[in-house]
């Protein structure tokens, strides 16, 4: 009997071999261990056992039921695993069908290099403030030492609204109102649109932005402002930057500088983009002059500053290759999408 | 400013090539924009002399020339002009030659006869018959011995056509380096060399000047100065090659000996000069006065020019003889026949020489000197120079004495050498010696500590101007750079940190971030249509707009919006969501400053947009602005938006904003054919309303129960009439009700429709039964019920 019981097993083994599917599975659980099955009518005749072979037969039946009941579970589950694998086979889909879109906001790159600019400066210490864009004669010129008769205000230049109100030509005018509202020392810079009376081409347009800056302390000095505006400039474009300063003309700074970086396309060998020169201005600046401390109520004896004046266009066109100003204010969404 | 580098040499020597001149010229702040060597396209052209002229066998018109370069072999050109001669000097273009405008010259056979080149004419050289009036337009240049005859010599040498121009940006304080001897002193001064200043003399001549002229200023607040001279006997010719060779390389074209004489001076030292014809000036006057009421002049050019009482003019006895500073009178100009000439040296107001020019619409050479305000102090030497150049080219007999006219000398500025004050403010350390030392390279004197600066330095007033002249002599590039000391705070205003959020949660939800002009055509607000009497059209008008289109400041950003719009579709993008957080500007009057408001601007267009994605944009913007009571309610009267698509805004009774679909009209002027949605919000009151500091509600601990109802009601009853229904009705157990379904079709009868809710229904303290659920929704549909909703059976 024990004989037969391991034939069996045998028997089974080689039957789980061959089956393939759930439904012949079955009949063979129910044909070994099932109430009618081999294993039960092996148990039946124990009766017909000595009662020593009793229980070794009977030990031995319930082994051997354990391990054909294993054996099927481990079958069922690889015909499981088996049919699953099918199932995901047959879901297969094609990969390369493009996603289904998000619905993504682009942000205008006059913004982006703006929030660059502020984050620059705000790591400098600099607060961020604001004036009107339609301002007095006063703040735009008179306070900012360009008084009537001086060139800059031709009215080529300037929008009027009356003979004292128009439109501000600069971001400057920031200066003064910073200067009346708080008390030295501070640091600002004051982005905002301005306006002049240019008409639209690739490189005009009668609106446009600057980021004006303004630093007022005891002891300011132009190695100050050079220091500043240079980190300005590596922070923007790279520690390689190089950059140079010039001197040049503000009447409301003086000494006044312009400030050359090296070529961001050739790294100062000469190209198309910096004209051959190596260098591209991007900004103008220098000490505050003194008239303009005293318009804005400042101790010329204790304080001293320096101020610049940044074009946002001129930046965000060159760090983006846009070599026609109209883009920007275009707002085709197939250029607002590439940023 | 175009500034001749062989002129530059005349006072001062500069050995740099041009690149070093350029850049160390720029660095001490004459900014160099760019230079161009004179004929620097022509090669291998040399002076040739015709040895000998014989008609060519096949031709009527062809000349078969000899021409002696200088080398052993005369060289064989072909030539088609026909003012040659033996004996005359031609340049030569040889073989593999370039002349001006970038032909190649080669070898060829011209009828069977070589050509081994070609004679050249004024126009292939780049030359006009300004520059040399011996020779002819049309036909080959003849050279004569004004020119140095060396045979095979590059013509460019022969010509002295190798000048270099430099063309500088002169900022608007420096008017004295609109002129060669101002830019020559920066020269010096950067390169360290020597700079002398011209020291005109002139030899006795003949009467007295106040027997000719005499000269009064009427208006001494715009005439600083006049001064005159007068010569006689006035031999108009051909100004010599050096002085004609100055002019061209500095961009003007050489005349007549006289007129050539006033561009010179003007050009060398800054001053601009005119000369009239003492025949036409009656009486013998020149008075410097306002021009009268109703007055005109026919100017140089021509144009009979009406003028006004604050325009400046130089009269004689009678009538206007010129535009002070900008320009002579027709009669007044120097002509053929001229005898005797009275120079002008004057020096006139800035701003009125500007602003008359800019009247009558006509800069000029002398106007734009002017308008950058002169120093009356060197209209004497100016004169003088004049006169003397008059003698040096024998032009005229000059007349004994000049009449000079000056109301009101100006002290030169003087200021204290604070060395001290200079370092600090410039982050240097210079000694008081090594000031001075730059100073006076640049014109300045410095004596016992005090500074005077130069006659011709208009813009020296502080001690700040003097740190500038130090820094720039120094060298901007050896000022050290410092990091700024201190603490500063910098944090981001509550204003400033909520732009961002507002900002990046429209970009989240979609819409993408647009810039558009803040002026607009006062025609948009018709075009959206608003109401003839409306506030919105009170814009704040520019005076001198550049156009119509950009004329009015906007008190709304919809026309912008529609723009963009307008242009998206024209280009056939199917579909597009934009934002802008856009100013408008309300007018305050012409005594206050306008209210400049942010409102945020949002439009969009296209398969996916209706009103209601649109309200969700808004609803969602609400809820990162933790925004909870606002009120959408219809609004039929606005005419930019569809009556039946539109949706004020209000939270708390303030209206804050509208949504709406654009109304077809509108869109019609735009030509958006799609439907297009817009909404605006108040910056302000968002701002006001937001409620960011958001605090935890703990998690609901029991479970909900959910009920679903639907009820019919008239068609025209607003589901937020039936919500609030739904909420009194249920009660406070009522967590959320939300809507699920509206149906319209005959099932439910015309003019009705059913709508379907699910309630969520929850309690904080137990879990709900379904009795109390079923209770809380019997109320519910009684309170609709009560305002005409009955359920669906």
């Amino acid at each position: 009997m024990l004989k037969k019981l391991d034939e069996i097993k045998q028997q089974a083994v080689e039957e789980l071999d061959k089956i393939e599917n759930k439904a012949d599975l079955e009949s063979l659980r129910v044909a070994k261990l099932g109430k009618k099955g081999v294993i039960t009518s092996i148990l039946k005749q124990m009766g017909s056992l000595s009662a020593e072979e009793r229980p070794i037969v009977g030990q031995k039946a319930n082994q051997i039921r354990s391990e054909i009941d294993a054996l099927i579970k481990q079958k069922q589950a690889e015909l499981q695993e088996a049919e699953q694998n099918l199932k995901l086979e047959m879901e297969t889909i094609d990969v390369t069908i493009p996603g289904k879109e998000a619905e993504i906001g682009h942000t205008h790159p006059l913004s982006i290099v703006l929030d660059e600019v502020k984050d620059i400066f705000r790591g400098m210490g600099f607060d961020i403030v604001e004036g009107p864009e339609v301002e007095w004669d006063y703040y735009n010129f008179e306070a900012l030492n360009i008084p009537k008769g001086h060139p800059a205000r031709d009215t080529q230049d300037t929008f009027y609204i009356t003979e004292n109100m128009l439109l501000r030509t600069q971001t400057s005018p920031v200066q003064i109102r910073t200067m009346e509202k708080r008390k030295p020392p501070f640091r600002v810079i004051a982005p905002g649109r301005v306006y002049r009376s240019d008409a639209v081409d690739a490189t005009h347009s009668p609106l446009f932005h600057q980021i004006e800056g303004l630093v007022l302390d005891e002891g300011i000095t132009m190695a100050d402002l050079k220091g500043t505006l240079e980190t300005f400039a590596k922070k923007l474009y790279g520690e390689e930057t190089k950059t140079r300063f010039r001197p040049h003309h503000f009447p409301f700074t003086e000494p006044s500088c312009e400030m050359d970086v090296s070529c961001f396309k050739c790294g100062g060998k000469g190209c198309s983009m910096c004209k051959g020169e190596g260098w591209i201005e991007i900004l103008g600046g220098g000490m505050v002059h003194p008239k303009v401390l005293k318009n804005g109520g400042v101790d010329t004896d204790k304080f001293s500053g320096f101020a610049f004046g940044i074009g946002l266009e001129r930046l965000v066109m060159f760090r983006f290759g846009i070599d026609d100003m109209r883009l920007l204010y275009e707002n085709n969404i197939k250029f607002l999408e590439q940023f | 400013m175009i500034l001749s580098k062989r002129w530059l040499n005349d006072y001062c020597k500069v050995e740099a090539d041009d690149r070093e001149f350029f850049e160390k010229m720029t660095l001490s702040g004459s900014k160099v924009e760019c230079w161009e060597k004179e004929g620097e396209e022509l090669k291998n052209i040399v002076l040739g002399k015709v040895l000998s002229l014989e008609k060519h066998p096949d031709s009527d018109h062809l000349w078969i020339c000899q021409i002696d370069i200088g080398a052993d072999e005369p060289v064989q050109i072909v030539t088609g002009a026909q003012n040659l001669k033996e004996g005359d000097y031609v340049p030569a273009a040889l073989h593999k030659s370039v002349v001006a405008g970038g032909q190649k010259i080669t070898r060829g056979k011209l009828r069977g006869v070589m050509s081994n080149g070609m004679l050249c004419s004024l126009g292939e050289l780049g030359l006009t018959v300004n520059d040399f009036p011996n020779a002819i337009e049309d036909g080959i240049m003849v050279i004569d011995d004004e020119c140095d005859l060396t045979l095979g010599k590059d013509i460019r040498d022969v010509l002295r056509f190798n000048d270099t121009k430099y063309e500088f940006e002169i900022t608007s304080n420096r008017s004295d380096c609109l002129s060669v001897t101002g830019l020559a002193r920066e020269a010096a001064a950067t390169f360290g060399t020597d700079f002398e200043m011209p020291k005109p003399e002139v030899k006795g001549g003949h009467g007295d000047v106040n027997d000719f002229l005499k000269v009064k200023i009427h208006e001494p607040s715009l005439c600083y100065r006049y001064c005159g001279a007068v010569v006689e006997n006035v031999r108009i010719k051909q100004s010599p090659l050096w002085l004609r060779e100055r002019l061209r390389a500095s961009g003007v074209r050489p005349i007549n000996n006289i007129v050539d004489i006033t561009n010179f001076v003007m050009l060398e030292l800054g001053q601009p000069m005119h000369a009239f014809d003492l025949r036409y000036l009656e009486g013998n006057e020149v008075n410097v006065r306002r021009a009268a009421k109703g007055e005109t002049i026919t100017t140089l050019d021509g144009e009979e020019r009406d003028l006004s009482e604050d325009m400046l003019v130089i009269a004689d006895d009678k009538k206007p003889v010129a535009v002070a500073g900008v320009m002579g009178g027709e009669y007044s100009g120097i002509m053929d026949d001229t005898t005797t000439i009275v120079f002008e040296s004057a020096c006139f107001n800035g701003f009125s020489v500007r602003s008359t020019a800019k009247t009558l619409g006509m800069r000029t050479e002398s106007s734009s000197r002017y308008e950058k305000e002169l120093n009356p102090e060197s209209c004497m030497l100016c004169l003088t120079r004049a006169l003397e150049l008059v003698q040096t080219l024998d032009a005229g007999d000059v007349v004994n004495g000049t009449v000079d006219v000056f109301p009101t000398p100006k002290e030169p500025v003087k200021l204290p050498l604070d060395a001290d004050w200079i370092n600090k403010f410039i982050g240097i350390e210079l000694s008081e010696q090594e000031m001075t030392a730059i100073l006076q390279k640049i014109g300045f004197t410095v004596e016992n500590g005090i500074i005077t600066a130069p006659y011709f330095r208009n813009d020296i007033e502080h001690q700040a101007d003097i740190s500038e002249e130090i820094a720039r002599f120094y060298g901007f590039d050896k000022i050290p750079d410092w990091k700024l000391r201190g603490v500063a705070e910098a944090m981001l205003t509550d204003e400033q940190e909520f732009d961002k959020l507002l900002e990046s949660t429209m970009r989240s939800i979609g819409y993408s971030e647009i810039s558009t002009f803040s002026f607009i055509s006062p025609k948009a607000y018709d075009k959206i249509a608003l109401a003839p009497d409306s506030e919105l059209r009170k814009s704040i008008v520019i005076s001198n707009p550049l156009g119509e289109d950009t004329s009015v400041m906007r008190t709304t950003a919809i026309p912008s919006m529609l723009e963009v719009i307008a242009r998206n579709y024209n280009y056939r993008t199917p579909a597009a969501k934009f934002y802008e957080n856009a100013t408008t500007y309300a007018s305050n009057g012409t005594e206050e400053l306008p209210d400049e408001n942010k409102m945020l601007t949002f439009g969009e267009y296209g398969a996916g947009s209706d009103f209601y994605t649109a309200k969700g944009a808004v609803e969602a913007l609400f809820k990162v602005l933790g925004i909870e009571n606002a009120r959408f309610t219809a609004l039929k009267n606005n005419p930019t938006f569809h009556p039946g698509r539109t949706a004020e805004i209000s939270i708390d009774g303030e209206k804050i904003g509208v949504i709406g679909e654009i109304h077809p009209k509108v869109c019609k002027n735009y030509k958006i054919g799609a439907k297009t949605y817009i909404g605006y919000l108040s910056w302000n009151e968002l701002f006001k309303f937001k409620n960011t500091n958001k605090v935890y509600k703990q998690l609901p601990k029991f479970p909900a129960l959910t009920r679903d109802l639907a009820v019919v009601c008239d068609k025209k009853t607003e589901v937020a009439v039936l919500e609030n229904a739904i909420r009194q009705g249920a009660g406070k157990m009522l967590e959320k009700v939300e809507l699920f379904d509206i149906f319209e079709g005959a099932q439910v009868g015309a003019g009705k429709k059913s709508v379907a809710f699910s309630l969520v229904l929850r309690s904080p303290e137990r879990t709900l039964t379904d009795s109390e659920a079923d209770n809380a929704l019997n109320k519910a549909l009684e309170a609709l019920k009560a305002i005409g909703a009955v359920i669906r059976s």
